[in-house]
């Protein structure tokens, strides 16, 4: 996906206004902050394992070059191959040429996050192959040409209807007249379907949440199963990862699995976990004959020891962008970037850089529910602000903003100053918004007024009031 | 520079330090070479009798249906009344198991070895099943193929009570015990929780995405 995060403001109007999608996000608002909720409640030891799942990561992280190397070694002895890739570009050269060496024609993809970083699948079609998605939501974006809208629900903005005119515009030697009015009919279509696929496939991706150094083993978490056909039925399964993904061993596994699908869906352990070390063995009746782990950097590297080091804890479970407010009334698609909501708003200007994204650290209310509900405590809110810091320093800040910011700085750092004229401000405030109680429209504030009425004050300020109450200290 | 010079280089520049000295790695080889488990909760750690009722409460919770058995020669008959209360005909594909293979599968039509997505119905062995969240570990090898763990449209589990423990870190110790080399990890490592789904169209949870749409587990009590 190209990035669009510079159109931000447009797109979030847009999404505001979008119905379908604005039902879509209620129904997320109420149903995974719930159920992570539930499952929570349910393990007394949920926060303590929080914390052990950020000091396993800020571990590993400190000692990245070390477990990488580890985790590479591992696999060379268990019969795979490591490739690493410093960008998107490299990646996908990668990825061609193994496609190629084995002639393949049709690629099956499980989701993949790094896939989407890569846009591997507009690569492989140019290429000449055949790229289908198989996780259904993947599937059904893939169908309508779209990016995904949340990185583990990806279809979460679209309803049946839209996928019922998918099927019906892709499936077409099916029948017309059949019935697809339920759920249930579009799952049975879309697994019929995608059976042909697992079974043709000469390659299978998928993604990985964990890297084990201790095993050389990567890990993916579905519910679908369509991950473990994809990697099981092809001559070749490749894994697309970068490289913060490593962790120690797979106790350490065990625990960081243990608060992810809980933080996620709020389920006590995703249907299918599966550990993937190398290729078939001797005597296995099943399995692929090569195994390869795609490493991507892709500008994480720069990441290690400054400012966004701690993003790089992340497990991509999606519990910030479920709880965020800003998530919740806009959708994915307004971020302009794979990664949405929170994560994304750190995420992206890390990976493409300020410039193109000056808008993702500003999109947030700062109400700190990211950070309350991260399993690795990534003090989101704190990185965003770094962000929106950095920007005034360096980056582009529309010149009435900056203005403005820099007038209201020199009154607000003159406490006496501030005080005084504020004090005079909400006196005018009260007098003149006294008949109504409310303001239909001010100067400058435009953006408030236009959607509601900005409530008048009664004519003194907090401070005032304090301190007529006898609550001021000294 | 290779690119795997350039990421490595890249990472131990912003740590700002070069590569490691062999005093310092000396911890970190620990860390990999003999692991110790972090906190586990407590939910699992019964006595055998507390650990079969949390796994089957937990199994089930999650759509799997649970059978308890006395012993695994009635394996057999329960996939055949199963079979049968399902209306799922009598063709069942077996993993090559030799605790499944000396059994008498006289009464229904059993094949054996991996699927070609053909099979309505596939019996496996469990390596390990945890009380914590009802999960069964289903290790990939020339007795289980991946393939049956997949395809077929309803999975038949047999786990026995002697392989069921508390916890993941468990099954790991008894993996690495069990081969006693580094290279103890099969292919695949299956957990399984549940038969699969999807809540991919609006939401809505639904049974039988890709993987099977019914998840059978028949235990074996001969140890409680």
């Amino acid at each position: 996906m190209k990035l669009d995060s510079q159109n931000f403001k447009k797109n979030a109007a847009k999404a505001l206004k979008d119905d379908d999608l604005q039902s879509s996000l209620a129904k997320l608002g109420t149903g995974f902050p719930l159920k992570r909720l539930a499952a929570a409640a349910r393990l007394p030891e949920f926060e303590d394992l929080r914390d052990q799942a950020r000091d396993i990561k800020d571990h590993t992280l400190r000692h990245l070059d070390f477990y990488l190397e580890r985790f590479e070694a591992r696999v060379q002895e268990t019969g795979g191959h490591v490739h690493w890739a410093r960008d998107i570009t490299d990646g996908r050269e990668i990825v061609h040429k193994i496609c190629q060496s084995v002639g393949a024609k049709t690629v099956t993809k499980g989701k993949s996050m790094i896939g989407e970083e890569m846009a591997i699948n507009e690569y492989l079609e140019e290429k000449g192959m055949i790229p289908v998605e198989t996780d259904l939501g993947e599937y059904i974006i893939q169908l309508r040409n779209g990016p995904p809208s949340h990185i583990i629900a990806p279809a979460i903005h679209l309803r049946k209807s839209h996928v019922e005119e998918a099927f019906r515009k892709t499936h077409t030697d099916l029948p017309k007249d059949r019935n697809l009015d339920e759920p249930e009919d579009l799952l049975k279509e879309a697994r019929a379907m995608l059976r042909k696929e697992f079974i043709a496939a000469d390659v299978g991706i998928t993604g990985a949440n964990f890297m084990i150094a201790e095993t050389g083993s990567t890990v993916i978490v579905t519910n679908e199963g369509n991950g473990d056909l994809t990697q099981t039925l092809p001559r070749v399964h490749i894994v697309l990862c970068s490289i913060e993904k490593v962790v120690p061993n797979l106790d350490d596994c065990a625990t960081l699995l243990r608060v992810l699908a809980r933080s996620a869906t709020g389920q006590e352990q995703s249907v299918y976990t599966t550990f993937s070390t190398g290729p078939k063995k001797d005597g296995d009746p099943d399995g692929p004959d090569q195994f390869h782990v795609v490493i991507l950097d892709n500008g994480r590297s720069r990441m290690v020891g400054h400012e966004t080091h701690d993003m790089l804890r992340c497990i991509r479970c999606s519990a910030c962008i479920n709880h965020c407010p800003v998530y919740q009334s806009v959708g994915g698609h307004a971020y302009g970037s794979i990664y949405p909501g929170p994560m994304g708003s750190v995420l992206t200007p890390a990976l493409h850089g300020l410039e193109q994204s000056c808008d993702l650290p500003n999109a947030s209310t700062m109400c700190g529910k990211c950070e309350e509900v991260c399993p690795v405590r990534i003090p989101l809110p704190q990185m965003l602000r770094s962000w929106r810091e950095k920007q005034w320093e360096d980056g582009p800040v529309p010149f009435l903003q900056r203005t403005l910011m820099t007038w209201w700085a020199f009154w607000a750092t003159k406490p006496k100053a501030y005080h005084f004229a504020a004090k005079i401000k909400i006196r005018v405030m009260g007098l003149l918004g006294r008949k109504n109680g409310h303001f239909k429209s001010m100067p400058m504030t435009n953006a408030w007024t236009q959607s509601r009425d900005f409530p008048a004050p009664e004519g003194k300020t907090f401070q005032q009031l304090w301190s007529e109450k006898g609550g001021r200290r000294s | 520079m290779s690119s795997r010079d350039y990421i490595l280089g890249r990472v131990r520049w912003s740590l700002g330090r070069g590569s490691f000295e062999r005093d310092s790695c000396e911890s970190l080889e620990a860390r990999i070479a003999t692991p110790k488990s972090n906190l586990i909760p407590k939910r699992g750690q019964g006595d055998l009798k507390a650990q079969m009722t949390l796994f089957v409460k937990m199994a089930k919770e999650v759509n799997a249906t649970v059978s308890r058995l006395k012993s695994l020669d009635n394996v057999p008959k329960a996939v055949a009344k199963y079979l049968k209360e399902q209306d799922l005909g009598t063709a069942v594909r077996l993993a090559d198991h030799a605790d499944l293979q000396k059994l008498d599968w006289s009464k229904l039509d059993v094949s054996t070895g991996p699927s070609d997505g053909d099979d309505l119905t596939s019996v496996v062995m469990a390596y390990a099943g945890v009380a914590e969240t009802g999960s069964l570990a289903l290790k990939s090898g020339p007795d289980s193929p991946t393939t049956l763990n997949f395809l077929p449209d309803n999975h038949i589990v047999v786990l026995k009570d002697s392989d069921l423990v508390g916890d993941y870190e468990a099954v790991y110790g008894r993996m690495r015990r069990d081969s006693n080399s580094a290279d103890f990890m099969p292919r695949a490592l299956n957990w399984v929780t549940g038969p699969s789904r999807t809540a991919d169209i609006e939401q809505t949870l639904l049974l039988g995405a890709h993987g099977p749409r019914k998840l059978h587990i028949l235990v074996i009590e001969d140890h409680g």
